[in-house]
């Protein structure tokens, strides 16, 4: 009982309270750059939160059980980048190969994620944080799920930006950054939920 | 390479094709690491010697490395520097160590350091790679330290960690928080667009041109269109 509560409490804070993407700034760019279009920001977000937790059931042991057996836990950054791009091309063979609509579907924005910091920043935290294998696990769900969440709600609010007139010098990317701010805002009003609901 | 041309390539990455401001790469350790302006200057110089060890080295190797498998040995290249940039500050800066975190570790997947291999090191000479090297480094660095000293001096009335007693009073703490983050970034965007009067080239919205696989993209709002546009 006590280890679901702190994977509740791990879950919880990963998708609302330390939302990676709108308070810890990682995996900023394809927030910036997919979330134009409702699809679209589903797919990449789905996307990652497959791999994410791929790429954390994969790194894990290879922390614990390579590296920090020979000694060698500085290679740490080179391994985990080498393993997450190995992962992303296989998975995207393999989905090419036996699922096609499935492909169509998730396997476009495949290639992207190799260089999401997301991905990268949640399998080195895990570590950092001296998460168990379920714990890490569970973080990554949270992570990817708060990542496609953000990517959602912040489509949305992306498609009246198009309609309206925006004075000229903050057209593109001006506006959008400042509109990410307030979802922003509205996620800094969740910090402390997770000791109100569980404490 | 005229002596002219050199400057152009040591200057363009201040102002004229800032990383930050202007191509919109390296979005995650601007917005993240820019509430002290230590930390921003730490983050700047790390990704300053960084970018100018990979670009020389990518340029060096660029006639060895195959086209095809260029993109991975452009990570491992820059995941070696990372690593070994990470143990000298772990070792000699403790301080800027715990505080940068894990951000530290994300040099290696920052755009502006993998778009400048892709964009320039792998095309150009060792000279010019390096001098490219040191302006974008310079740039991010200066736009960082232009960020932080805003979200620090509005939102936490102090600078550099000295606190300015005159600020206290005003001080708008939201700046220094994740919102204000992206808030102060939106309008510095805006502003160089302003000063620059459009004339910066806004080639792309976001990060596309340092994107390693904008050339097989298949997703319209992120392909070579928008690129070229």
């Amino acid at each position: 009982m006590e280890q679901m509560k702190i994977l509740l409490i791990i879950l919880f804070s990963a998708v609302f309270v330390d939302n990676y993407v709108l308070s810890r700034f990682l995996g900023i760019c394809p927030f910036l750059g997919v979330s134009k279009k409702f699809d679209q920001a589903s797919g990449m977000g789905i996307a990652v939160t497959v791999v994410m937790l791929i790429a954390t059931a994969v790194t894990w042991p290879i922390q614990y059980f390579v590296l920090n057996a020979l000694n060698m836990g500085y290679l740490q950054n080179i391994v985990f980048i080498l393993v997450i791009a190995t992962l992303v091309q296989i998975l995207e063979m393999l989905l090419r190969k036996l699922s096609p609509a499935l492909y169509k579907g998730l396997g476009v924005y495949l290639p992207l994620i190799t260089t999401n910091c997301a991905v990268l920043g949640v399998t080195i935290n895990n570590i950092i944080d001296g998460y168990s294998f379920a714990e890490s696990m569970v973080s990554s769900l949270g992570c990817g799920l708060g990542f496609l969440l953000a990517m959602v709600l912040f489509s949305g609010l992306r498609s009246r930006i198009n309609e309206s007139n925006i004075p000229t010098p903050f057209r593109g990317l001006a506006v959008t950054l400042i509109a990410a701010s307030f979802i922003s805002l509205v996620f800094m009003g969740f910090s402390g939920i997770v000791e109100n609901i569980f404490g | 390479m005229s002596k002219n041309k050199s400057l152009s390539v040591l200057t363009n990455g201040i102002l004229k094709e800032n990383p930050v401001l202007v191509l919109i790469l390296g979005t995650c350790p601007t917005l993240a690491t820019t509430t002290k302006v230590t930390d921003a200057l730490g983050m700047g110089l790390a990704a300053l010697v960084v970018l100018l060890c990979s670009n020389v080295f990518i340029s060096l190797l660029r006639k060895i490395i195959p086209e095809t498998m260029r993109i991975p040995c452009y990570i491992v290249i820059i995941a070696g520097f990372v690593t070994i940039v990470k143990m000298l500050i772990q070792a000699f800066l403790p301080d800027l160590y715990s505080s940068l975190g894990v951000y530290l570790d994300l040099i290696t997947v920052n755009c502006i350091i993998l778009g400048r291999a892709e964009m320039f090191a792998g095309k150009n000479s060792v000279a010019a790679s390096a001098l490219d090297g040191i302006g974008m480094g310079t740039g991010f660095t200066l736009a960082l330290f232009a960020m932080a000293t805003v979200r620090e001096v509005f939102g936490a009335a102090s600078f550099a960690g000295i606190s300015i007693p005159f600020m206290e009073a005003y001080k708008i703490e939201f700046l220094s928080k994740a919102p204000g983050g992206l808030l102060v970034y939106g309008l510095l965007i805006a502003l160089v667009y302003a000063v620059t009067k459009g004339k910066a080239p806004h080639k792309v919205s976001f990060s596309c041109a340092g994107c390693d696989h904008r050339d097989t993209c298949k997703i319209e709002t992120c392909s070579k269109k928008e690129a070229q546009a």
